[in-house]
């Protein structure tokens, strides 16, 4: 990112009092630098806190078809419906009120791409780490699968895999795993590698301290930096893949629309000029996304030693 | 280095033959295609008969056998839907793909070079700087977002261009090219625009990341005390120095490009093999869907090994390294 790096001696950093400080606030104040990033994470957090509380505050629970009206359908922004309230960004083909459907998509759209991020985090940093502490013929087979899985294109593994295992949000989310997991996997064999020669490890081995100690109390932590910032971009790419995916019509079922769906079921009717059934929708997925991006920039800026002051 | 080839080719071999068997399996284990092939008013006669036609009435692992027997002889099959080889509907279908992905990639190769290497001559000006934040957008946004935009835009609002299809077509050699007609460009234009918008923007941060490196070489210092003047300098030095990187990311995209087609030929309805893998996948027509991926699968293992030949060529300690 072309972050605006702070000009020398405004650094917190050089002061010594910043020592005292825990690790997570010193964090915090250097994050805290730059503009951009903490907009983002503002954005974030607001479009985060829309889905939690999209039950709430939405005018209208898109799912509850008891609610929806045909007469309302394809109704543009600023629309008085049939509900007797106004629907500020219009109505979809099945009469569902953009804004709600907006909200709850966000919802769907930001559980996948946490449980899809998370669990691919775990696996993918399970397999690096162990391929990297274990050497030998286990490295040589785990790496050599990793590496040919990279070699492919993500969407086109990710599209396969939804087409065989079926619709749903389990198997979406096992085929986002699958497609993703070797990004950690290679991050977390890079850091461990890394690790794992120096004298510290040597030492912590040569102690009665049992491998699987050594392994999640020492070699993990040391190791969680890059997966940290590979995990921000991955929650995005699953969050766009997603999406990607409902949009070909291989995501999820009809009955709990994310973004991308709402996109997909816009699409034929922008051609007749009804372009804000899939415009809104979108402009959500890509505040979204962007904002994840440019927070996970920041996080590595700030981890990325040579740009430490 | 022999040796090196031989042991390359042999873990190519293998990568194929696991992904021909994880790709059948995987395919064979969904759905029933009987029921796309006959009528659902079909008699159970019909049925075992067309079940008996497919092969479907055997052991997986004989099914699986007849199948590489007959693909390692360039027969794949024949499509449920068009009833006819396999092989030869996705070679009617390859032109259309193969011509928007060389357009998308070698514009945004050339586009994105020139762009890069400004924006890391000058690092600080205000263009550099709006270059680099655009394509911060090239990569985040999802492409088929950015199709949809470009439809509304150009063909919705404006009209100015087709919003899908190939559109009048010349026949050179037996096959059907979009590129010589005007009508078939306009076509063409702006599903290669979606394509190779994310790949430019990767083109520009590589030539950036390449000029800003060698800008501070003696190389360079060197020539601009010989009196060259910087426009030569960036021609005949820079250029050829940034090259190597950039030609080899651009082998590896092309493959990228072609199964990431896909998306952008759904969206503009352009007749290619991505648009087929994906009415095949709707449909459940498996012969299409196999060859389609393992026609993929070989060309990145070809594309990988011929990656790795090259750079053992260049470099010995990769030839060490890797076959150790």
């Amino acid at each position: 990112m072309t972050d605006v790096l702070p000009s020398p001696g405004t650094t917190t950093g050089q002061k010594p009092a910043a020592d005292a400080v825990s690790p997570l606030a010193r964090f915090w104040r250097e994050f805290r630098e730059s503009t951009v990033a903490v907009v983002a994470l503002v954005v974030v957090v607001v479009l985060g806190l829309l889905a939690l509380f999209a039950p709430l505050i939405a005018p209208q629970d898109p799912y509850d078809l008891a609610t929806l009206s045909l007469m309302d359908s394809r109704r543009p922004p600023g629309f008085v419906g049939t509900g007797g309230y106004t629907h500020i960004l219009g109505t979809d083909p099945q009469g569902r009120d953009l804004l709600s459907a907006i909200m709850y998509g966000l919802r769907v759209s930001i559980q996948i791409g946490l449980a899809a991020g998370g669990v691919a985090l775990v696996f993918g940093a399970a397999l690096g780490i162990l391929a990297a502490y274990l050497g030998g013929r286990i490295e040589t087979l785990i790496m050599r699968i990793v590496d040919l899985q990279l070699s492919f294109p993500a969407i086109l593994l990710a599209l396969v895999l939804v087409a065989l295992l079926g619709q749903g949000k389990a198997q979406l989310i096992g085929a986002l795993v699958a497609a993703q997991y070797a990004y950690f996997a290679r991050t977390a064999y890079g850091a461990a590698t890394v690790e794992r020669r120096k004298d510290y490890i040597e030492a912590a081995l040569a102690t009665p301290l049992s491998g699987r100690r050594v392994v999640l109390r020492h070699l993990l932590p040391n190791c969680l930096p890059p997966l940290i910032v590979v995990a921000t971009v991955q929650i995005a790419n699953s969050i766009s893949l997603e999406a990607t995916l409902s949009f070909l019509g291989l995501g999820l079922p009809v009955t709990e629309p994310s973004l991308g769906m709402l996109i997909s079921n816009g699409f034929p009717y922008m051609m007749s000029g009804r372009h804000w059934i899939s415009v809104y929708p979108g402009i959500a997925l890509i505040i979204l996304i962007v904002a994840i991006n440019l927070v996970g920039d920041r996080i590595r800026d700030q981890f990325n030693p040579r740009l430490r002051r | 280095m022999r040796g090196f080839v031989i042991k390359r080719l042999l873990q190519a071999v293998v990568v194929m033959a696991a992904m021909s068997v994880i790709v059948f399996v995987g395919v064979y284990a969904i759905g029933n295609p009987v029921d796309i092939v006959i009528p659902p008013d079909a008699t159970q006669a019909i049925r075992d008969e067309a079940i008996r036609r497919l092969g479907l009435d055997r052991p997986l692992w004989e099914q699986y056998w007849i199948f590489v027997s007959n693909a390692v002889q360039g027969d794949f099959g024949r499509s449920f839907v068009y009833n006819i080889p396999v092989l030869e509907l996705i070679a009617s279908r390859l032109p259309a793909t193969l011509e928007l992905v060389l357009i998308s990639v070698i514009s945004a190769t050339v586009l994105g070079v020139a762009l890069g290497v400004y924006a890391g001559y000058r690092p600080e000006s205000r263009i550099s700087k709006t270059i680099m934040a655009l394509s911060v957008l090239g990569f985040s946004v999802p492409s088929f977002w950015v199709g949809l935009i470009l439809i509304l835009t150009f063909a919705v609002s404006l009209g100015w261009l087709p919003a899908g299809g190939r559109g009048d077509t010349v026949e050179i050699l037996g096959i059907r090219w979009s590129f010589l007609t005007l009508d078939g460009l306009s076509h063409i234009a702006l599903p290669a625009i979606n394509l190779a918008l994310f790949k430019l923007a990767m083109m520009i941060r590589l030539a950036r990341a390449g000029t800003r490196e060698i800008m501070l070489t003696d190389t360079i210092k060197f020539a601009r005390a010989a009196g060259l003047s910087e426009a030569t300098i960036l021609r005949r030095h820079l250029l050829k120095m940034i090259s190597i990187p950039i030609i080899t990311v651009f082998g590896l995209e092309l493959g990228s490009t072609l199964a990431f087609a896909v998306v952008t030929e759904t969206i503009f309805s352009w007749p290619g093999v991505g648009k087929l893998i994906i009415d095949s996948i709707y449909v459940l027509d498996r012969p299409v869907m196999v060859a389609y991926l393992i026609l993929i699968a070989a060309l990145f293992v070809t594309i990988n090994f011929t990656v790795d030949l090259v750079f053992a060529l260049i470099d010995p300690r990769v030839r060490a390294r890797r076959s150790a």
